[in-house]
């Protein structure tokens, strides 16, 4: 498996999202495996600010040359804030996915589905499990 | 079809750690580092395909030339040994069935590289369509195919033995030596870079793609996979069968009438195609387009105009060598011409395009 950088500080998702808590906020992001796998990425579709969240559903797009992807919410809740340099620059996903090429800023409605979001550990296997399928 | 095959390259790519994807029944390199760096690769120096799953239909005989001037839009009898053509095969409405590049080897033997996707259809249409004394025969399995595209495509092949000015011209094919392997080296690509297709057995084929990339090493040649193949023929507005053209699409529609015999010839198809006019107004037609809105158009998305769904978009990716997005579609004749306004429906939200001249870059 290659050698995917996931900070142990962090919240992820099965469809690669990563959750840093931050106050009674939450930042969003892609994990490190997911913008591998996108490869270039092209264009991201955002929410705006003050739009409202689902969890599991839809709330923006990340397109690589080759393909259109969903962004699926992790957490219900209201966007704060939206990543505006990716407009110019979507390409700060691939480069640092974790700081620069952060998606949404959140504040949850509903805290208890924290509780089910994944550890780091549980989050690798999930993502060793799909590497070696692939 | 379940099955899922690998090339005689499979092994490479697994080494140069390629992210395969199934394509037309293979496991294909999709990118081997990134689809935008690949792509530049071959537009400043070189990239390496693997296209071995592309199928080789032979046919001999004193049959053989008539055979495939009855098959092929494009003019066979005319064509000298050692040259290539492009050429499609149509249906009896007219539709293409399959397009393909015709390479004459002698005067009685020629051979079609036709689609993958396409390699059992165009098979059993072409056995089923010819005579007697015409042979037919598949050899894809023991051939590979790869494509060594781009400006320093000439310079690295002739670093593994023959002198540039033996390597064949643009459409042209020669058999040469390379790194100690037997090839048939035809001048043709699907990128829009100069550069060269290579035939070679598939038992010497990973010998040869390794040797290439040593020797191109030092000129930043590198291994490319479909992803950028993709984004290069969309940049020269090369049709992808399956997205351009399919059994329902003239030659016409698509803007191919340049590789159609004068009408009304003695193919298959000529009758159907002489009756419906290049002309007829009703009919639509292939354009290429530009994103001037903030948007990537994509293959099936929706062409808008005045507020009506007036075609479809069949290719569409954001062009690395323009930095822009840029798309090929069908819309009706009247819609057709250069600087021509319209939407594309993206999820739902209609964004500004205009038509653009083909290829996109040139």
């Amino acid at each position: 498996m290659a050698d995917y950088d996931f900070p142990e500080d962090l919240l992820y998702t099965k469809d690669d999202e990563w959750i840093r808590r931050e106050g009674d906020e939450v930042v969003i992001g892609v994990s490190d495996f997911a913008q591998n796998q996108l490869g270039d990425i092209v264009f991201v579709e955002l929410p705006e600010v003050g739009d409202s969240t689902e969890a599991g559903a839809s709330f923006g797009t990340i397109e690589s040359v080759k393909a259109v992807s969903d962004l699926y919410a992790p957490l219900s809740g209201e966007v704060t804030a939206i990543n505006e340099d990716l407009e110019d620059s979507p390409e700060k996903v691939n480069e640092s996915c974790y700081e620069a090429g952060w998606l949404i800023r959140l504040r949850p409605s509903d805290a208890a589905q924290l509780d089910g979001l994944l550890a780091v550990g549980a989050y690798r296997t999930s993502v060793e499990e799909r590497d070696a399928e692939s | 079809m379940s099955e899922t095959h690998r090339t005689p390259l499979y092994p490479a790519h697994v080494r140069h750690e390629a992210k395969l994807v199934p394509f037309a029944g293979y496991d294909m390199p999709l990118q081997y580092s990134s689809i935008r760096l690949e792509h530049e690769a071959v537009r400043e120096r070189a990239g390496l395909f693997d296209v071995s799953h592309m199928a080789q239909i032979h046919l001999s005989g004193s049959g053989a030339i008539e055979s495939a001037e009855v098959l092929l839009t494009c003019e066979v009898a005319s064509l000298r040994v050692d040259r290539a053509r492009y050429g499609l095969l149509l249906n009896d409405a007219g539709g293409c069935v399959d397009d393909v590049m015709l390479t004459r080897e002698g005067p009685e033997t020629l051979f079609l590289c036709v689609n993958a996707a396409n390699h059992e259809k165009a098979l059993a249409w072409i056995q089923d369509r010819v005579g007697t004394e015409t042979h037919v025969e598949d050899r894809s399995r023991e051939t590979a195919l790869l494509a060594l595209q781009g400006p320093s495509a000439a310079p690295v092949l002739s670093r593994l033995g023959p002198e540039t000015a033996d390597l064949p011209k643009r459409f042209r094919v020669r058999r040469l030596e390379l790194a100690g392997s037997s090839v048939l080296v035809s001048a043709t690509g699907y990128t829009g870079s100069p550069g060269f297709e290579l035939y070679v057995a598939a038992d010497r084929a990973e010998a040869l793609f390794e040797a290439i990339l040593e020797a191109g090493a030092d000129d930043g040649v590198v291994p490319a996979g479909l992803g950028a193949r993709d984004t290069l023929r969309l940049e020269a507005a090369l049709p992808l069968y399956g997205h351009e053209l399919d059994d329902t699409t003239t030659p016409f529609e698509a803007g191919l009438s340049r590789f159609v015999k004068a009408l009304p010839g003695g193919f298959i198809g000529a009758e159907a195609l002489a009756a419906k006019s290049a002309e007829d107004p009703s009919a639509r037609r292939l354009v290429g387009f530009e994103m001037t809105g903030r948007g990537i158009a994509r293959a099936d998305y929706e062409i808008v105009h005045d507020g009506d769904v007036v075609g479809r978009v069949t290719s569409g990716a954001p062009s690395p060598s323009l930095g822009k997005s840029i798309g090929l579609g069908y819309v009706p004749r009247a819609l057709g011409d250069v600087g021509q306004e319209f939407a594309i429906r993206i999820r739902g939200k209609d964004v500004a395009a205009r038509i653009v001249e083909t290829p996109f870059i040139r």
